[in-house]
């Protein structure tokens, strides 16, 4: 019996089949998987198995052995008030990605609603809207983050003044609505100029003479035809993201301690960098995990836009 | 006739961003003279907002800010109170064009090539390492590979000076640090533009007529793949030429980049309001000169 | 290999090496400053360079070289000895001075320096309209603060007063131990009347600048450096020990430790611009000084709030502080831990021990508040400045409350700006704060508790502290004063304890003590530049 020919298969299914032959996604895909599942799995591990592991291992856990040098207790290390390092970036991990990722999301959701829109209207709203991305592309965007960090964070304090924890919380919050907010314009665009291109297809045209609604037509058709573009541009954005948010916890105005996330964690390990002493392991882990991350969110990117083919269209 | 319509469009678009930067710094909590010993009579404190007319109403401010702007005055910094904001940008920037020239050059003299190769060479292991050391160059942020390179450079092998800014020799580490992230995108950019460019009609046509694969290469697909990169250097150019505040701040570079940084966390407002307006100036001129590249790269590309 | 690939090779990377040789070039036509004598290290970029106007110790210090006052500092001990005034008389009541100014006293730009010149600067500085911040340090004069506060707008009514072209005389509202060391402070330093009428409010631009110190500014440029050339024209000029003075601004400990570790640098003279991470390999060298300074470390409390209005409950977290850990793991520069406000050396003055470490006394004192081992306690936040070690000492706070008296606290670093304004408007719970005293004085300490003192930041008002605090005001006999002043400590911090002192700041200055001379370990950390000097290589081969 031959192979059924790819013409059968749908979009979709010709994009998967593309993207497994790209060997560095694949790995990407697995790494990530791989670290994910490790950094949900370990607060539990050290809850379960509790005891001296448990306790030498928990991030926030204080002790007498500074700027110990990686080894058997401590894999990683230790900091400046003797936390386990390998505890902390799996810990920063999860404030990191997932900032990263909901930061994403978030810039997602503004950018594709706005490019849509912008593209399907079109006329005087989608010169219009068109202007307000020109505009704002043209801040200096690291202006517009601390003003809007300082600000949104002032009115937060004062509304759940007597939560603290609450108010980490939320400013974790704050920091991916933040970032996102800043990170949609290239989406926007993207997303406008696909759908400029669907909106003039035949079967777009023959669904508005049958009558349909815009609403309908931008969920039934639009959107899951640009998917592909923006599943990719998300896998395309989140590294960036993540690295504007170390960027800015290393400036001090991310995530705030004893929080850490592996913004926190590098700017500690950057102040260690001089000829007398050098606490490597203090920039050297944090850094190649954040590095490793970045590399495998780009290659899984790269993947995906290749499988999707989408320059080619 | 595109081109003046262009430029007259960039006045209102500035106007609309020296507003919304004016209005916005505004917005963050504590104000510039806000210190730590509090002066010994409230009146200090309000004869120093009269001084600089931070007591009126933000639209009566703006107002006055437009009628300085009219005569080319930006203002007095708040902070640095001996010094008015063009004084700054005077001092400021020739440093950081210096140094982000320098690292635009780089960018492109290692991205471009590296790309290129790349690309010529798909599938096989040039193609795999430089595609990787790309993604590399863009994935260490800078203030990773600064104090890595001080380290190693100047501190262990002790070939380069620390930081500051006084002979050829300084511009070497900072340019390199400030470079190399933007020499990967490069060299992404132009191997996808390659590889696209290489399936592209155009070059399919010129195939066809029989031109040789190498000339094929250099002189047309090239110009095609070229674009993207363009389009990108344009406002990576006016990044680097605003200065990179982790770069300077590292390096001690005494370029404007950390005053876009310094200025919104000290709120010293005109020199907020005025940095936001040379940056939006220099993004919207570079748009302008990407736009006429595109024109002379490619001549399928016409404004009307 | 192909025509068209060796073109390639050729044809970019040429261009890219025109390209860039033609910047190298271009920045060839960097300027090439001669070299300095010394160059220093300053702790970030002078706001201004304006005695009135400047607030920071970093500015002060290159202010110190450019201008003067009627007094200034002597290197060694910081006491103040006479500057521009030759001698002085005091009145037998404290309160008027009468100075002497040398006769042959100029500008470095050659016009005379005469009383009414110290006149116009000591007004300028009380002007409403210049605005300055320090403007607090001459209200000890006759209707100082009533001319500042625009109650009355005739300076002749203000209580200095040129009687000729050498004397001036000055009134002051009562007895003030420490005028003369005021007289060295730079808010009342003599500056140029002719210069600034000219130019208004950006005279520190005009070339040349006119001088009345022992150096002229010959360059400004933003985040760069100072250079400062000496003054020939200074009365004492035989005695300025370099000729030519760099002065760079750095912010990271990092940066200004491997520039002097390099040799660019020869002295870095800010203890925040040590590394704190070596500090134990540091302080072993020889090049590493560290001495007492007149700044404390301490703890505010919003005694507003519940449950910090009560007494026993501020006691009993101050029992509870283990101030020798942090001086050990955290900032490790040497610091003593203290229990005091006033820091030791300060002059005219012994302080009084506050609350000691004891967790048991602590955890009896807490139950008796009404919160036994903690329970019932409200989740309570401190504030701290969001720099590393500030961090660290509230991580070790927030530890030590919770292992000692089963409390939990937040920690709350913010920025700058938000931090100040955040604690000014009393919108805290507790607030790791500091204090660096503006002259050599218990006043300058202790003062700022008062109930209307604006520095107070707690709402502690107490009536009794502010009776003795007046009461030592007006006294002129030294000993008495000091009697006053340590009662008044005592309720401030070991009764009804609105702060809790931690350490004491020490200086810290590195530089070769073989080849920096006439730097001076002293509790103000002031090194007047004039006395410093290099020693050349060749010249300690002798």
């Amino acid at each position: 019996m031959s192979k059924p020919a790819p013409l059968h298969f749908s979009p979709g299914q010709q994009a998967w089949r593309r993207f497994k032959k790209n060997r560095p996604a694949v790995w990407s895909a697995w790494f990530l998987g791989l670290l994910t599942l490790i950094v949900i799995l370990w607060p539990l591990l050290l809850t379960v198995i509790g005891g001296t592991f448990g306790h030498a291992h928990n991030p926030d856990q204080l002790s007498d052995a500074q700027f110990a040098p990686p080894g058997a207790q401590h894999w990683f290390g230790t900091d400046v008030h003797g936390r386990d390092v390998f505890s902390r970036v799996l810990f920063g991990a999860q404030i990191s990605l997932l900032v990263g990722l909901l930061a994403t999301v978030v810039s997602l959701l503004i950018g594709v609603l706005w490019g849509a829109v912008a593209g399907y209207v079109g006329g005087r709203l989608d010169s219009f809207l068109m202007r307000v991305v020109d505009v704002l592309y043209s801040l200096p965007t690291v202006i517009f983050v601390i003003v809007l960090i300082s600000t949104l964070g002032e009115w937060l304090k004062q509304t759940f003044a007597h939560s603290p924890s609450v108010q980490a919380a939320l400013r974790v919050i704050l920091l991916f609505v933040g970032l996102g907010a800043v990170s949609w314009l290239t989406m926007a665009r993207i997303v406008r100029g696909q759908v400029l291109t669907l909106r003039t297809r035949a079967f777009v045209e023959a669904s508005r003479t049958l009558g349909a609604g815009p609403v309908w037509i931008l969920s039934k058709h639009i959107i899951p035809n640009i998917l592909g573009v923006v599943i990719t541009y998300l896998a395309l954005t989140m590294p960036s993201i993540v690295l504007y948010e170390s960027f800015l916890s290393y400036l001090g105005l991310g995530i705030q301690p004893p929080m850490a996330s592996w913004g926190t964690l590098i700017a500690e390990g950057v102040g260690q960098i001089n000829p007398v002493r050098i606490y490597w392991w203090l920039i050297v882990f944090p850094g190649g995990v954040l590095v490793l991350t970045l590399l495998a969110l780009n290659f899984l990117g790269d993947g995906l836009r290749d499988a999707w083919d989408i320059k080619a269209r | 006739m595109y081109y003046l319509r262009r430029i007259l469009f960039a006045i209102p678009l500035l106007l609309v961003i020296s507003a919304l930067a004016f209005a916005l710094v505004r917005l963050a909590p504590g104000g510039p003279f806000d210190r730590q010993r509090v002066p010994a009579s409230p009146e200090i404190e309000r004869h120093l907002l009269a001084e600089y007319h931070l007591d009126e109403p933000v639209w009566k401010q703006y107002l006055r800010f437009l009628d300085g702007l009219a005569h080319g005055d930006f203002g007095t910094s708040l902070k640095y109170r001996n010094h008015s904001v063009n004084d700054l940008i005077a001092q400021g920037l020739p440093v950081s064009m210096t140094l982000g020239g320098l690292a635009f050059c780089f960018a492109l003299g290692i991205g471009l090539p590296v790309g290129f190769f790349s690309a010529a060479n798909r599938g096989r292991w040039p193609d795999y390492l430089g595609g990787f050391l790309a993604m590399l160059a863009v994935c260490v942020p800078g203030f990773v590979i600064a104090p890595l390179l001080i380290m190693i450079f100047a501190v262990k092998l002790q070939w380069l000076p620390v930081a500051l800014w006084e002979s050829p020799l300084h511009l070497i580490l900072p340019t390199i640090a400030l470079g190399l992230y933007f020499a990967g995108q490069v060299a992404r950019l132009m191997r996808e533009g390659m590889l696209s460019a290489m399936q592209s009609e155009f070059v399919t046509a010129a195939r066809s007529k029989g031109l040789g694969e190498n000339e094929l290469l250099f002189k047309h697909a090239f110009r095609i793949a070229v674009l993207p990169v363009v389009s990108y250097a344009g406002p990576m150019l006016a990044d680097l030429l605003t200065g990179s505040f982790v770069i300077e701040n590292i390096f001690q570079i005494p370029g404007i980049g950390v005053f876009l940084v310094n200025s919104s966390l000290n709120r010293d407002y005109p020199v907020v309001v005025g940095l936001s307006l040379l940056y939006a100036l220099l993004l919207i001129g570079l748009y302008l000169v990407v736009d006429f590249a595109y024109t002379v790269l490619d001549p399928r590309v016409k404004y009307e | 290999m192909s025509n068209c690939k060796r073109a390639w090779r050729f044809h970019l990377p040429a261009r890219f090496f025109l390209l860039v040789a033609a910047i190298f070039w271009l920045s060839g036509c960097l300027r090439h400053d001669p070299p300095a004598d010394l160059t220093l290290i300053n702790k970030g970029e002078p706001e201004s360079l304006d005695p009135q106007i400047i607030t920071g110790q970093a500015e002060m210090r290159i202010v110190e070289g450019m201008f003067e006052g009627l007094m200034r500092l002597d290197p060694k001990t910081a006491r103040a000895i006479p500057g521009l005034a030759e001698r002085y008389e005091l009145s037998p009541d404290g309160k008027t001075y009468t100075f002497h100014l040398r006769t042959n006293l100029v500008w470095s730009t050659g016009e005379p320096i005469l009383a009414e010149d110290v006149v116009y600067s000591w007004i300028r500085a009380l002007s409403p309209a210049t605005a300055s911040e320090y403007a607090g340090q001459l209200y000890y004069i006759k209707n100082g603060e009533e001319f500042n506060n625009g109650k009355i707008t005739d300076p002749r009514l203000v209580g200095v007063h040129a009687l000729d072209a050498h004397t001036l005389r000055v009134e002051l509202k009562q007895p003030t131990a420490f005028f003369l060391d005021l007289c060295a402070f730079p808010t009342l330093y003599v500056v140029p009347r002719r210069t600034i009428e000219k130019y208004g409010d950006a005279w520190i631009m005009a070339r040349p600048l006119p001088s009345s110190g022992p150096f002229e500014l010959v360059d400004w440029r933003l985040n760069d450096k100072v250079r400062l050339l000496k003054n020939p024209r200074y009365w004492d000029a035989a005695n300025t020990k370099s000729e030519l003075i760099d002065v760079l601004p750095f912010n990271f400990p990092s940066t200004a430790f491997n520039v002097y570790e390099q040799g660019r640098a020869d002295i870095v003279w800010d203890k925040e611009l040590v590394p704190s991470e070596l500090l134990d390999v540091l302080l072993r060298r020889p090049d590493f000084h560290t001495f007492n300074y007149l700044g404390t470390v301490f703890l505010r409390f919003n005694v507003t709030r519940k449950p910090f209005d009560d007494e026993r409950v501020r006691r009993a977290l101050g029992m509870a502080v283990d101030r020798e850990r942090i001086v050990k793991k955290i900032t490790k520069s040497g610091e003593p831990a203290t229990t005091s406000l006033v820091p030791p050396g300060t002059a005219n003055y012994h302080p009084v021990p506050g609350l000691e470490y004891n967790p048991a006394a602590a955890r009896k004192l807490l139950a008796e508040a009404g919160y036994p081992g903690g329970k019932g306690f409200p989740r309570f936040d401190a504030l701290v400045y969001g720099i590393k070690m500030n961090e660290d000492i509230g991580v070790e706070l927030q530890q030590m409350w919770l292992d000692n008296l089963g409390l939990n606290m937040e920690l709350r670093p913010l920025e700058w700006k938000v931090y100040l304004s955040t604690e000014n408007h009393l919108d805290y719970d507790i607030s790791l704060s500091d204090w660096i005293g503006d002259y050599n004085d218990a006043q300058t300490f202790l003062g700022m508790f008062t109930s209307g003192d604006g520095n107070n930041h707690t709402g502690w008002k107490n009536s009794g502290y502010d009776t003795l605090i007046n009461a030592a005001g007006e006294q002129p006999d030294l000993a008495a004063r000091e009697k006053t002043f340590q009662q008044a400590e005592t309720l401030l911090v070991h009764e009804s304890a609105p702060i809790v002192p931690i350490y004491n700041y020490v200086g810290v200055n590195y530089y070769d003590p073989k080849r920096i001379r006439g730097i001076y370990a002293n509790v103000l950390d002031d090194h007047p530049l004039r006395a410093i000097q290099k020693i050349v290589p060749a010249a300690l081969n002798k």
